[in-house]
């Protein structure tokens, strides 16, 4: 009786080190211009080529400017990095490079699956955390560091220690105006961002059978977020109803040999994981963060707590948190004001996002104090939003759609929220600066940010839902 | 990668909790394309004012505390996998990270790195910050081959672990590449046998 998890990972074992780490096989490398520079360096040092050209997948999108694309970057460090990418693409023989512009071109987590590079039971990784995005599709997927990314270059291969496994039960249903992103922050608030620290996570049950791929990624994209190595569901026919026909996805034959496969990926009845836990997914409302961690989330209708709920030892982070946030203990979250509205990343830049988006700010118009920036997570999103009537939708209600990248989730590029400024994002992290030096963000759902979109404050999503 | 050995240093404490990848190296230092250089932003959004002044009252700037070891509150190193948060804490001169708790992936990046960090139990952290707070020249040792941090001031001592494949690489100045390489044939038999 075996774990998801543990299916997935013996087939990939190639063997152990004594007393270390397991050399796990890797089939699939997304890379990116801002953690592989140097790790193209040291093949050079080392003199070596890339092993295996063909399963590495490069785009740029960390860095890049989300408007005039078309033009060259102008800031002189962004775009030598960006130069140097397609320098290493080029000297290293990777094909599937997606620079900027490229129609496949946009945020690595989205690309991959849209185009067919993921695909249940692979070992996928990236060096970017957020690699548990591809855990959805019911694969092995984490974020390395570069000295990773150079050792999967060299030989396909890691060396990883192999986690504990933990699964997480959702009984229930969501409730209306309830998404994944909610359930994620939910579950994030109540394990803490270590609380998963060496675990793999399995998402499990009802209210995750429901999602679609889209939403999965939502979910899994943010294990990451409470410490998890990374997260992953089984796949189902949701999974291989997304997956069919797309570009890079198996064909004919080889599709039929691969469903079989697939459909043995999930756990064993009886599997033993290290630990289980389970929640009720009808309790879960609209979440929203009050701090500056992923774990500091409250329900929307809900209050920022006071020093007397903190552990002594946390009281000094948490006092930091709130002064950098400018929030009182106790604080309410609903009819705080804030100014920018950031729609995207790898969270929630899929198209399944923008529709929420759209369809909540229909007929309605962006507040005059709010800047939004939408930003698609690919040229693929982009298109489809243009293909099913969105773009109208949001421009009558006085939004503009960007050009897709990473943006303001990290604001290396000029998407930068101004210090002091409060920032609703959909985005994964609410860290001191994240979103720019001295930025306040407030991590939540598409429809809440739609909610405060329009009304220039919180506002529960909810109440405008018939 | 550096051979590591005993290091018997005076340490600088950080008890801030949570210290996530951000404020370890803010995004927008991560535009290089060499490993250099990290150290002089480490903490930047901490360290310095808007107009790049050092901002007197962070721990950094003060220079009562100094040394090889930085001692950080629990959950130190969580957020992205950037391994530029590794090489910030390394390139500034630290050696060691003593914690309660790490991040996984700012573990892996630290030890790939020649930085070793020391898990110890939240007593023994507290006490290393009493300690500190008393007298900031206090001593801290150290010792990889036995897998021992010592509290010079108070002799009170912590076994710490550390994978023996991690420890042999540490002391032997070697990396995981140098290893894999050695492997190509089974990879490729491994390869052929899928
Ligand atoms: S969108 Fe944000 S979290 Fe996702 S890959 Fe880009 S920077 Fe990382």
């Amino acid at each position: 009786m075996k774990t998801l998890f543990d299916k997935i990972w013996d087939a990939h074992v190639v063997t152990t080190v004594k007393d270390g780490p397991t050399q796990l096989y890797i089939d699939r490398h997304f890379c990116h211009e801002v953690t592989s520079p140097q790790a193209f360096n040291g093949l050079r040092d080392r003199g070596l080529k890339v092993f295996r050209p063909q399963q590495t997948i490069i785009t740029a999108d960390h860095n890049t400017p989300t408007i005039n694309q078309d033009q060259p970057v102008k800031d002189e460090i962004s775009r030598n990095q960006l130069d140097t990418l397609s320098k290493n693409a080029k000297d290293f023989g990777i094909n599937f490079f997606y620079p900027l512009g490229h129609q496949k071109n946009g945020v690595v987590h989205i690309i991959g699956p849209e185009n067919g590079f993921t695909m249940p039971g692979m070992t996928i990784v990236c060096g970017d955390s957020h690699t548990s995005t591809h855990g959805a599709f019911g694969a092995i997927a984490f974020g390395i560091g570069t000295s990773e990314v150079e050792m999967v270059l060299a030989s396909q291969c890691v060396l990883q220690t192999k986690p504990k496994t933990m699964r997480i039960n959702y009984t229930g249903k969501l409730g209306k105006g309830v998404t994944a992103k909610d359930l994620a922050l939910y579950t994030i608030s109540k394990l803490t961002t270590g609380g998963a620290t060496g675990y793999f996570v399995e998402y499990a049950g009802e209210a995750i059978r429901n999602l679609n791929m889209e939403q999965r990624m939502t979910v899994c994209n943010l294990s990451i977020e409470m410490g998890a190595r990374g997260g992953l569901i089984a796949p189902d026919q949701t999974t291989f109803d997304y997956v069919k026909g797309r570009e890079f996805a198996p064909k004919g034959e080889e599709w039929d040999k691969s469903l079989a496969y697939w459909k043995t990926l999930k756990s064993d009845e009886g599997a033993q994981f290290d630990k289980e836990l389970t929640f009720d997914a009808s309790d879960i409302e609209p979440m929203v963060t009050y701090g500056t961690n992923p774990g500091m989330g409250v329900g929307i209708s809900g209050s920022i707590p006071t020093i007397n709920d903190i552990e002594e030892s946390g009281r000094i982070s948490f006092n930091q948190s709130l002064n950098y946030m400018g929030f009182a203990p106790g604080d309410k979250m609903i009819g705080k004001a804030i100014d920018y509205v950031f729609l995207g990343s790898c969270t929630n830049g899929r198209i399944e996002d923008f529709r929420a988006f759209a369809n909540f700010v229909k007929g309605k118009k962006k507040a005059d104090n709010v800047i939004a920036w939408l930003v698609p997570g690919s040229w693929k999103v982009e298109q489809q939003i243009k293909d099913e009537g969105l773009l109208e939708i949001l421009t009558e209600a006085g939004f503009q759609l960007r050009q897709p990248g990473c943006s303001a989730c990290l604001a290396m590029n000029d998407d930068k929220v101004p210090a002091g400024k409060y920032a609703v994002s959909t985005s994964n992290r609410n860290f001191e600066g994240r979103q720019g030096p001295g930025a306040r963000t407030i991590l939540a759902s598409p429809l809440v940010a739609a909610a405060a979109a329009v009304t220039g404050k919180i506002t529960d999503p909810r109440t405008f839902l018939s | 990668m550096e051979k590591f050995t005993t290091i018997v240093s005076t340490y600088v404490p950080l008890p801030n909790e949570n210290v996530d990848t951000d404020q370890i190296i803010p995004a927008r230092f991560l535009k290089a394309t060499t490993k250099e250089g990290f150290g002089d932003n480490l903490f930047a959004d901490w360290r310095y004012n808007k107009d790049g002044s050092p901002k007197a009252d962070f721990v950094l700037n003060n220079p009562t505390y100094s040394g090889q070891i930085l001692v950080a509150g629990k959950n130190f190193g969580s957020g992205s996998s950037r391994e530029h948060a590794a090489w910030a804490v390394g390139g500034y001169g630290f050696r060691v990270v003593v914690s309660s708790f790490f991040a996984d992936i700012f573990k892996n990046n630290a030890l790939n790195n020649g930085v070793l960090p020391v898990v110890v139990s939240p007593e023994f952290l507290e006490e290393l910050f009493k300690t500190v707070n008393k007298d900031a020249k206090a001593l801290l040792t150290v010792d990889l081959v036995n897998q021992i941090i010592t509290n010079n001031e108070t002799q009170k001592t912590e076994a710490f672990e550390i994978n023996p494949y991690k420890k042999e690489c540490l002391l032997k100045g070697l990396d995981d590449i140098d290893y894999l390489l050695s492997n190509k044939k089974i990879i490729e038999e491994f390869e052929s046998a899928r």
